[in-house]
């Protein structure tokens, strides 16, 4: 909502003195949100004078334009009082016409410095102005003729164009509706000041009577008031004048004809959005109604709508005229031929101007303040105003009749005690104050001892609740005098188990020197097809959006490798010679448990519905992935750097998983994005956690990523669930360790986890550690098998233990990795 | 000490001849005692040597020509038992001093030996302390993660609880239980991502607001907590707009509670987080969930509100000196109906802002889009903890 303030001052006596700045700051104290002060002209220096043409000599160019070499008087503004010279491009003016001026020293919007320079063979001396050179708006068409009346040659053009006015924009909060008017704004700028108000709706108006156009309501609910009147014999040619005009263009509206600029005008005075019709096109009674299943109109904008039976509509004997409230029809439209015509002022249902409007996709002026809520008792007042200003300005008559259908609803009441305002805001707020106030924005109060019971005025839909007054009187006191106090809480029960876990998660893989990311969950069967999953893989079961950004990625993803593989390229490409990434998030699977119900508000649902309603959304696990690609280690000054692999991939998840205290299972998989021989299943007794290893080389290339990536994606929340609590102090013994290697030799395909198992079970108790360090195959140990070999460390509780125990310890570990793997010693 | 260098050194030198070579036709009983001036020589010879032996190879040598086994004081020392009794006392006390004076010339001589050695080897050993030792990567954790971690802990420190919820979310929970009706003006304000069918009534949260709905809907007052998460409107994305952002909002539902508590509320978080002296201050706003609503403006903790750096306007707060935060106010009775919370007898506050925005502000950040593009560089500046 854009306010010249010289248009607010007309209704306010603001105290002299008063800036801009002053009335912005009182009035965002008082809830107006400012979106920021324009002043049209204020980035032009003059001198813009106001000049006449005399002479335009047509000169045609060889490009094929024409250009006109004008004399121009302006006055003794160019300090010679002679004619100015002037070379023009435009053609939409003649000799005689008034003109706005620019002089050499002048500077026009973007710092277009105007001096008198050569042009097609004239020194032109200065330019004559169109709207767009001096940002007053878009028209290009031509040159800006000024009225006849407008000044005299060598005026200052700032005066005659309104221009430097300074003009407030506010962002109008959607419990504000009655700012979106001058009549609102201006009254919270009384309020602010304390200044004297004068209502531009309080007008004197004329009786209804029957000589109106009869209306008739179908649905008082939708419709609760409606007024007619009538003006006859309107000069269709006749112009808007310019003050209207230039009030029009400054709260950001295009003048287009007198008659709908009347009604824009007083649309923007009031608050009250108008409509007019050709008197001469309407045939019959104007009734109000509900449409019908199956009513068509075509909307003056050109639309052909299907209408719905919650639509509001105004019909004639010719059928369905307009949408009531949102925007008329094309058969009644004002043309340039119109001259009687019908003023319709009516009060509609803010519900149904609401769904109206989001149902057709209408955001008009008029619906914007229908749809929030307008003052139901000026309803007659602004057609009367409207009235008033097309006779004065159209020339026409006002017709006898006035129609007037319907009454106000009834505005609540709502009781409040007194220091309801000081027990909500904890400001120190009398009894007085809270009365003082209430009475300032408009309540009408009715006293008892204890509590006050307000009526709220009439341009104050927004005002229901008892909280809704508690504002009222806390803005006006100042939120300013809000005192800072810190509440007594109960005692937290600190962070949870999982958001602790959560934590740790992140340092330990921080600490493992990977780099957290968080990117969009959004992904799309390209990124599927990149990660070659399967048709019938589970993860392209997706949630999808009914509303995406780009229809590429249409659902909310069920892994996060998508976003994180993308990282990491993106890390590569800009340079990086090897990147460790990790996300965690969450992903959705669908559950297809039928919709999620909607409840009243009116009280809590029961536990049976509330368990309905979260029923209802997908499961969302919190997952956790990683990628690897390009070096591990750096190579430098200490040697060769080392690419990262399956094994740190696995390894991030091992280090994981005992930061939480949770035992591992480590079993090989087929699984994409995986490369099918190098991925490994982790599982926690028994259910699969995730899977680790080297990415599949054709995912690499897909993503644009290193050969021999690695990534790990696993559900993060099963994890965490495992996670031990509470981790028991370790034992350990401080006697000598014992030392035996041994190596063994397996089929391939038998794993060192299988072998190593087998030899901690045979080893027993007196098995400190074992620990694989080194792998061999080749000659000495035969094609098909591979050499394992471990080194077990002995040691006992409570004694040194002696060569013997040692031997018959590691004698029984490789007895039983031999029967239970094969595996041979080697000697 | 590490003294194998120290045998690298001697195993190098050329073994040099002894001075007098080893008497091969010994035979104790043709000798004859040592004079005094000749043990007197071989002990000036020895302390000559020793003090010419320039590092401790030559000093080893000298120990062996001086003092080993072949040495003319150990062969005159091992003569004296062939003396007669007399002579034997005079010759064992002579041969003794001189061969004292030798090995305590020695000791002396090898201490400053090794002195020098050791001196020299830290100087060879001297290493170039500025070559890179970035050998392993450095890792780091999101500034939007450790940020909200920031901000959940001044609550905690408080006494409050972190309150999370799923991000896909009912539409009665988003919305209706929030005094966001289906015609509510303000629910077109906020254009959402709706899932597919949209009958479902699922979307993706607006606002970590249903996780405040969902905490009064499973306990009773005093309610405390605060709720940082991941929330979604369909803005398109720029600098300063992404349909992907967070929000951290807080709840306090108590008896007595004030519009005074939530200011107080505020303040503290500032400070903690803005540090001391930095503020808050409320303008009149709307928020369907909250009534008396109000806008947060944090004093700009660069100008300290002052508008100003250096004669210059601010930078950070485009010199108004305050920077716009949040929204806050008092939770609206009917929210606090729908969710089970007797609004006779419980007041509450609620406020709620940006963390994306919040870091952009607190840290310089020009580009949001930094925040989501996963650049190792813009993480890992920020290290593990903000
Ligand atoms: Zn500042």
């Amino acid at each position: 909502m854009k306010a010249p303030v010289s248009w607010i001052r007309e209704y306010v006596d603001l105290p002299a003195g008063v800036t801009t700045d002053e009335l912005t700051a009182r009035l965002t104290a008082l809830g107006l949100k400012l979106e920021g002060i324009h002043s049209a002209g204020a980035d032009i220096t003059g001198p813009l004078v106001v000049g006449r043409v005399l002479t335009v000599e047509p000169e045609p160019q060889k490009n094929g334009k024409t250009i006109n070499w004008c004399s121009v008087d302006v006055g003794a503004a160019n300090g010679t009082g002679e004619p100015q010279g002037i070379v023009c491009g435009a053609h939409n003016f003649a000799p005689g016409d008034l003109v706005v001026v620019i002089l050499p020293g002048g500077v026009l919007p973007g710092n277009f410095q105007i001096s008198a320079r050569k042009t097609y063979g004239h020194l032109s001396a200065g330019m004559i102005c169109s709207a767009r050179e001096l940002g007053l708006g878009e028209d290009h068409d031509g040159i800006i003729v000024l009225p006849a009346d407008a000044g005299q040659p060598g005026d200052d053009a700032f005066e005659v164009l309104g221009l430097r006015e300074e003009v407030i924009e506010f962002e109008i909060n959607p419990d504000r509706a009655y700012a979106l008017s001058l009549r609102g704004i201006a009254r919270e700028a009384a309020l602010a000041f304390g200044a004297p108000y004068r209502d531009p709706a309080a007008r004197t108006v004329p009786e209804p009577n029957d000589l109106g156009h009869p209306v008739e309501i179908d649905d008082p609910a939708g419709c609760p008031v409606f007024v007619a009147r009538k003006v006859t014999g309107f000069d269709p040619a006749a112009p808007t004048p310019d003050w209207m005009a230039l009030r029009l263009q400054q709260a950001g509206m295009r003048p287009i004809s007198l008659a709908v600029d009347v009604t824009n005008y007083v649309m923007l005075e009031t608050g009250r959005p108008i409509h007019g019709y050709d008197a001469h096109k309407l045939t019959g009674p104007i009734r109000v109604r509900r449409a019908r299943e199956g009513e068509r109109l075509t909307t003056l904008d050109g639309v052909d709508r299907a209408l719905s039976p919650e639509d509001l509509v105004v019909t004639d004997d010719s059928g369905i005229i307009g949408l009531g409230g949102v925007m008329g029809g094309e058969t009644t439209e004002m043309s340039a031929s119109t001259t009687n015509i019908l003023v319709e002022a009516a009060h509609w249902d803010a519900v149904s101007m609401f769904r109206t409007g989001k149902r057709h996709k209408i955001g008009s002026e008029a619906g914007k303040r229908n749809e929030r809520g307008v003052d139901p008792v000026i309803t007659p007042a602004a057609a009367d105003r409207v009235v008033e200003l097309l006779t004065t300005y159209g020339g026409g008559t006002a017709d006898p009749g006035v129609t007037v259908v319907g009454t106000p609803p009834a505005p609540p009441q709502i009781t409040i005690s007194y220091d309801l305002p000081a027990r909500v805001t904890g400001i120190d707020i009398d009894a007085a104050a809270t009365v003082a106030n209430l009475e300032a924005v408009g309540c009408t109060l009715d006293k008892a001892d204890s509590t006050l019971t307000a009526t709220p005025p009439p341009w104050r839909p927004d005002l229901n609740d008892p909280f809704d007054l508690v504002e009222e009187v806390a803005r006006i006191v100042g939120y300013d005098r809000v005192p800072s106090v810190l509440p007594r809480e109960a005692a937290g029960r600190g962070l949870s188990r999982e958001q602790r876990l959560r934590r740790r998660v992140g340092r330990t893989l921080a600490g493992a020197g990977c780099v957290e990311v968080i990117s969009f969950p959004f992904v799309g069967d390209a990124a599927f097809d990149a990660l070659g999953l399967p048709a019938d893989d589970v993860r392209r079961r997706t949630v999808r959006l009914a509303n995406p950004l780009s229809s590429e990625e249409p659902s909310y993803t069920t892994t996060l490798l998508p976003g994180l593989l993308k990282a990491g390229a993106r890390n590569i490409g800009r340079g990086a010679t090897g990147v460790a990434l990790f996300e965690t998030g969450t992903v959705a699977f669908p559950t297809d448990r039928g919709p999620a119900p909607i409840y009243g508000v009116d009280w809590r649902p029961s536990d049976d519905e509330l368990a309905k309603l979260f029923e209802a959304l997908p499961e969302q696990p919190l997952h956790l992935a990683v990628v690897l690609a390009g070096e591990r280690e750096r190579a430098g000054w200490w040697g060769s750097g080392r690419d990262a692999g399956w094994s740190d991939a696995i390894g991030l998840v091992r280090r994981l998983a005992a930061e939480l205290g949770v035992g591992l299972e480590v079993e090989s998989a087929t699984r994409a994005p995986w490369h099918p021989g190098r991925c490994a299943q982790v599982r926690v007794n028994g259910v699969e956690l995730g899977h680790a290893g080297e990415l599949h080389p054709k995912v690499c290339q897909a993503f644009g990523l290193p050969a021999r990536s690695a990534a790990v994606e696993i559900d993060l929340d099963l994890l965490m669930r495992h996670a031990r609590d509470v981790t028991p102090g370790p034992e350990f013994s401080t006697y000598p360790l014992a030392k035996e290697d041994v190596a063994l030799v397996v089929a391939d395909g038998v794993t060192a986890a299988a072998v190593e198992a087998a030899l901690r079970e045979g080893a027993g108790p007196l098995l400190e550690s074992v620990r694989l360090f080194d792998v061999y195959t080749g000659e000495q140990v035969g094609e098909g098998r591979t050499s394992l070999a471990f080194a077990l460390r002995f040691r006992a509780p409570d004694r040194t233990l002696t060569e013997e125990e040692t031997a018959a310890a590691r004698d029984a570990a490789v007895a039983l990795a031999a029967e239970r793997t094969g595996a041979v010693q080697r000697s | 000490m590490d003294r194998e260098p120290v045998r690298v050194a001697r195993a190098r030198l050329p073994r040099l001849d002894p001075v007098s070579g080893p008497n091969t036709d010994y035979d104790p009983v043709e000798v004859t005692p040592l004079k005094p001036e000749e043990v007197e020589a071989a002990r000036d010879a020895a302390l000559a040597a020793i003090a010419a032996a320039a590092d401790l190879a030559e000093l080893k040598q000298v120990r062996i020509e001086h003092t080993g086994d072949r040495s003319p004081l150990a062969l005159a020392n091992r003569e004296i038992g062939a003396l007669p009794p007399q002579a034997r006392k005079e010759a064992g006390q002579r041969i003794g001093q001189a061969r004292g004076a030798v090995n305590q010339a020695l000791a002396a001589r090898q201490e400053v030996l090794e002195a020098e050695h050791e001196e020299r080897m830290l100087v060879e050993e001297t290493v170039d302390v500025t070559l890179p030792t970035d050998r392993v990567p450095t890792g780091a954790r999101h500034p939007l993660t450790t940020g909200a971690e920031l901000i959940s802990d001044i609550f905690v420190a408080m006494g409050w609880e972190v309150a999370e919820g799923p991000v896909i979310e009912a539409e009665w929970l988003n919305f209706d239980a929030l005094n966001l009706g289906p015609d509510h003006p303000a629910r077109t304000m906020q254009d959402t991502f709706w899932t597919e069918p949209a009958e479902n009534h699922l979307v993706l949260r607006t606002h970590t607001s249903p996780v405040q709905a969902r905490t009064m809907l499973s306990r009773q007052p005093p309610i405390y907590v605060v709720c940082p998460g991941r929330v979604f409107r369909t803005d398109e994305y720029d600098a300063t707009h992404s349909p992907v952002f967070h929000q951290v909002e807080g709840l306090a539902i108590d008896e007595g509670i004030t519009m005074a508590h939530l200011k107080g509320t505020l303040d503290h978080f500032a400070a903690r987080m803005f540090g001391d002296g930095i503020n808050t201050r409320f303008r009149p706003s709307y928020f369907p969930f909250t009534e008396p609503s109000a806008e947060v403006d944090l004093v700009c903790f660069v100008c300290r509100g002052s508008g100003e750096v250096d004669g210059a306007p601010c930078r950070t707060c485009r010199g108004e000196g305050w920077i716009e935060w949040g929204g806050c106010g008092v939770v609206n009775p009917r929210v606090l109906r729908a969710c089970g919370v007797d609004p006779e007898r419980y007041t509450g506050f609620a406020f709620g802002m940006g963390i994306d925005r919040t870091l952009m502000f607190r840290h310089g950040i020009e580009d949001l889009r930094a925040l989501f593009e996963g650049d190792t560089r813009f993480t890992t500046a920020f290290g593990t903890e903000l």
